[in-house]
């Protein structure tokens, strides 16, 4: 019986087993590129990107406690400086001799800029623009912590100024053609330090590249989580009263989880501009934030491989559905939203890990639901009405 | 007076009317879902998306109506319609779904969030992909001139009046009428509320359907001053949470004052400058105010 | 009998909510070793007073002084590290974690983000937590979760995640509230077992259990203090009777 319950208590605690790591490894490593095109190969890779997102919220959500709607500033922030750097690689003199001012990133030229904005020119090196991709978010990351988390700003309020933030920061990106590329964002990527990255071949070694990276930020997110640091997000999660009265300093604790969270998605968005060639603001506002909540939510938001598989399966069902009922693509986006947080709110990894739970959790809210619609439908059971966890 | 000062005083005019009725639509968003997030605790994502449905109501009816030769009255049908269907929608949805949902505000985020989405693609298949816009009654079209040089949209003026009408109603409805007394009442005790015979169910319910029904309201004056889409909701949804939340969410005194000093400011900035610049520098200063002061800027009371 | 030193020194200590003033120029001296039980009608400020001294409320006027540390400027993390330990009313502890688990995490190592990263789980944090585990009796349930205990079990699990610390003052507010009579008394024992090598002070409504372990009693009335001095003193005293404990 003993054994029962730690085994029960061992599987709350929701780190990932070796075994599920080895599994997702094989998966992205090994069979995905074995079955597919280096085309969908190269989706698959995107989506990976995002999935480096999921997993950060996984910490800072589903361990934390800390809803962020704003995880798009921070890809994009990423995403941005690699942009950059890139952009000018590909906008040496030779090759923008046509224009007007050699020199400068086309759309400079048509916005009749003369000179590079002074922001740019740190980024014409590489290991700055690494630096820059780590740091920059992370530190801005920090200065939202430190302004919110002191002041016991929390819950849904920091929640809608999470959105604000990214409303702001696309809004800003959109109305600055001239300097950062606006609505159409940074284009036209070639190459990396003289490699071409849009051949094939460099394809797949970015797959693995961004592959390696997701497994790594997995690993490091359990390694948290094992850690003495892991049991204290819990015990926030549970009762942030006690921890502070415990010595703790509660606001630092949830400042460091949101930047580690920031720092992975920022590299996420570094490996989706050399992917993909391009960012744009499209993948900075509230929209693309909150589809990646839906990603972790849909995944388990209390697993780190769970966040990987719902990224990959929410965004397989959107290109699948875009491609053939495009019309039916929002209504099951909308449902996933809705289903989860109703009947699976511990995501697909719930089910996995705690199969019988889960299914009395789901029967009961469907149970529920049914009464409430149509009290004749199920036979007399006096249900009491305690859907809500 | 000479005439560069007049053409000074004039602009500054319709600017600052410009930035009324900027201010009358922020509330009038604002009101609704100041009760239900005020209130009530309720984070509800489709608030846009009544607007919206307040907006094609109002379509449906001018067009009937243009055919049928009532344009001219049709528009006060057309506001009390849009209030009845965005308040049965939001009825039913409180039914379905957000009355499972209340003490878990975060999750209550992401499924209207939900919502949203089936929404915005039911408008889309409805009305179609691109923007529509309502026939306008012949006595709102047009401008009102006070003096030579000074432009009044009519539609601008009576949105304030709308406005003004709406936040009085709601006004004594809230503070002035045994139901408002109910609503107050079980959010501040709901335990007591139940056990003085208060339906704690009922008002919640109605309470939603009347935030969703003003966010009809809304949505009908909206058509007067821009084009609608399915998305039309999504746009303006951030900026009414803001304008709730720096009014401190249970105060209707502090949502009229947000509103108002947010539409103002981005007005005026508007004037010096570009209309990027002056949404992100008003929106930068709200969110540096509310990071300060997360009670709002105009709540009475610092919860404990 | 040599003179006790003070540990805690309170004086005029007032805070007031919008004019109501729930603890009004509170004057409290608490010794070393001491165990110190305030006890009071509801409303009289006791739980108001323990959240000043731990700081959850800011006072409006007044000092709290321990170990010559002025406890009104800190905040709430630093005060427990001077050495002030909080139990709350109703059982604070972390339900989805084991008995094990809580106590470790409430070790007093590794109280920044980066120290709780590199905590090292070395013999000595086992050993202590054993030892504390002993202390409450749920070295059975060690590694069960913290959820599953019973209320009495939980209210001691609180107390050893304070105990774990070591802090010099230790305040527990109303510690045996919903605890059988048997567990009161093991409580009793506990209580007189950690107060050797420290202060407590006990807010509690049972006199019984007062009596079992009081050292010195005090006895707020309106957030002032009406009385002081031993149980026996208390007890007979006509104000006290008058206003808490008589018919």
């Amino acid at each position: 019986m003993a054994n029962l319950k730690q085994f029960l208590t061992g599987l709350t605690r929701g780190r990932a087993d070796l075994r599920n790591v080895a599994l997702l490894a094989a998966v992205i490593l090994v069979a995905l590129p074995l079955t597919l095109d280096i085309f969908r190969l190269n989706l698959v890779g995107k989506y990976l990107t995002f999935a480096f997102v999921a997993v950060g919220l996984v910490l800072c959500w589903g361990y934390g406690g800390i809803l962020s709607l704003g995880q798009g500033i921070f890809f994009g922030l990423g995403g941005y400086c690699m942009a950059m750097f890139l952009k000018l690689e590909a906008s040496d003199p030779v090759s923008t001799a046509i224009q007007s001012t050699p020199g400068i990133p086309d759309f400079m030229d048509w916005n009749q800029l003369k000179a590079l904005p002074w922001f740019w020119e740190p980024f014409h090196s590489l290991p700055f623009t690494l630096l820059a991709v780590l740091v920059l978010p992370t530190l801005f990351a920090y200065l939202i912590g430190v302004t919110m988390f002191k002041r016991r700003v929390g819950g849904v309020y920091f929640a809608i100024i999470t959105q604000a933030i990214a409303l702001i920061l696309t809004v800003l990106i959109v109305g600055q053609q001239g300097l950062i590329g606006g609505i159409n964002g940074i284009t036209d990527l070639k190459t990396l330090l003289g490699w071409d990255i849009r051949t094939n071949s460099a394809r797949y070694i970015l797959y693995y590249v961004n592959a390696a990276l997701l497994l790594g930020a997995i690993l490091l997110g359990r390694w948290m989580l094992s850690t003495k640091f892991g049991l204290l997000l819990v015990a926030l999660r549970d009762k942030e009263e006690r921890v502070r009265f415990s010595g703790y300093d509660v606001a630092d604790l949830k400042i460091f989880v949101f930047c580690v969270a920031a720092l992975f998605s920022a590299v996420g968005g570094a490996m989706f501009t050399l992917q993909v060639g391009f960012m744009s603001p499209s993948f900075v506002g509230i929209v693309p934030s909150i589809e990646m909540v839906i990603f972790t939510a849909v995944g388990g938001r209390l697993s780190l491989i769970g966040a990987v598989y719902g990224a990959l399966l929410v965004n397989f069902g959107k290109s699948y559905f875009s491609e053939s009922f495009a019309d039916l693509w929002l209504y099951l986006m909308g449902a996933l939203f809705i289903g989860v947080v109703l009947f699976l709110p511990n995501g697909l990894a719930g089910l996995f890990r705690e199969p019988r739970q889960a299914w009395l959790q789901l029967r009961q809210q469907a149970q529920t639901w049914v009464t409430r619609l149509c009290p004749r439908c199920l036979p007399a059971g006096g249900k009491s009405e305690k859907g809500a966890v | 007076m000479s005439n560069e000062t007049y053409t000074l005083f004039a602009t500054l005019l319709m600017q600052g009317f410009a930035g009324l009725s900027l201010f009358s639509v922020l509330l009038l968003m604002a009101l609704g879902l100041a009760i239900i997030f005020g209130q009530m605790g309720v984070i509800n994502m489709a608030h846009g998306e009544f607007m919206t449905i307040g907006a094609y109501t109002t379509y449906l009816i001018s067009t009937f109506a243009e055919t049928h030769g009532f344009l001219g009255e049709s528009f006060f049908l057309s506001l009390i319609a849009a209030f009845g269907v965005a308040f049965a929608a939001g009825y039913l949805l409180e039914i379905v779904l957000i009355r499972r949902l209340y003490k878990r505000p975060l999750y209550t985020l992401l499924a209207t969030w939900g919502v949203s989405l089936v929404m915005q693609q039911v408008f889309r298949q409805a009305f179609g992909a691109r923007e529509v816009s309502p026939a306008l009654p012949e006595w709102l079209s047009g401008s009102y001139q006070p003096a030579t040089g000074i432009d009044l949209p009519v539609s601008g003026l009576m949105l304030l009046v709308l406005m003004l009408v709406v936040t009085f109603g709601v006004w004594l409805l809230m503070y002035r009428s045994r139901w408002g007394i109910q609503v107050r009442a079980t959010t501040q005790n709901r335990t007591i509320a139940g056990a003085v015979g208060i339906n704690t169910k009922r008002v919640d319910r109605l309470t939603f359907a009347l935030g969703c029904g003003l966010a009809g309201i809304a949505g009908a004056a909206f058509t007067t001053i821009a084009s609608t889409g399915p998305t039309a909701g999504g746009l303006y949804i951030v900026d009414t949470f803001l304008v709730v939340v720096f009014g401190g969410a249970a105060s209707l005194f502090g949502t009229i004052a947000s509103a108002f000093s947010i539409a103002q400011a981005q007005s005026v900035l508007e004037f010096l400058m570009t209309g990027s610049m002056a949404k992100v520098l008003t929106l930068v200063t709200v969110v540096l105010i509310l990071m300060m002061r997360p009670e709002g800027l105009f709540s009475l009371k610092v919860r404990k | 009998m040599s003179k006790a030193e003070v540990l805690l020194a309170i004086e005029d200590l007032t805070v007031s909510f919008d004019g109501f003033r729930a603890v009004d120029a509170v004057n409290l001296y608490v010794d070393k070793g001491e165990v110190r039980v305030i006890i009071g009608p509801n409303g009289a400020g006791k739980t108001t007073l323990l959240d000043l001294i731990c700081g959850k409320t800011h006072a409006t006027a007044g000092t709290i002084q321990f170990k010559n540390i002025e406890l009104t400027r800190l905040r709430e993390h630093n005060i427990v590290r001077a050495g002030v330990g909080r139990k709350f009313q109703t059982p604070s502890i972390y339900e989805d974690l084991t008995v094990y688990q809580n106590l470790e995490v409430s070790f007093p190592r590794g109280r920044s983000a980066f120290g709780s990263l590199f905590f090292k789980r070395s013999e000595d944090v086992a050993q202590r937590v054993e030892a504390v585990a002993a202390e409450i009796q749920l070295t059975d349930q060690l590694h069960q979760s913290a959820g599953l205990l019973s209320h009495g079990q939980k209210q001691w699990l609180e107390i050893g995640m304070l105990l774990i610390q070591d802090p010099e003052l230790l305040m527990l507010d109303e510690p045996v509230a919903g605890m059988s009579v048997r567990e009161r008394q093991q409580t009793a024992e506990l209580l007189k077992r950690i107060s050797a090598n420290r202060s407590v002070i006990v807010i509690e409504h049972d006199m019984e259990f007062v009596r079992a372990i009081a050292h010195r009693v005090t006895v707020l009335h309106q957030g002032r203090v009406l009385v002081e001095g031993s149980m026996e003193s208390v007890q007979s005293d006509e104000r006290v009777i008058e206003a808490y404990l008589g018919h």
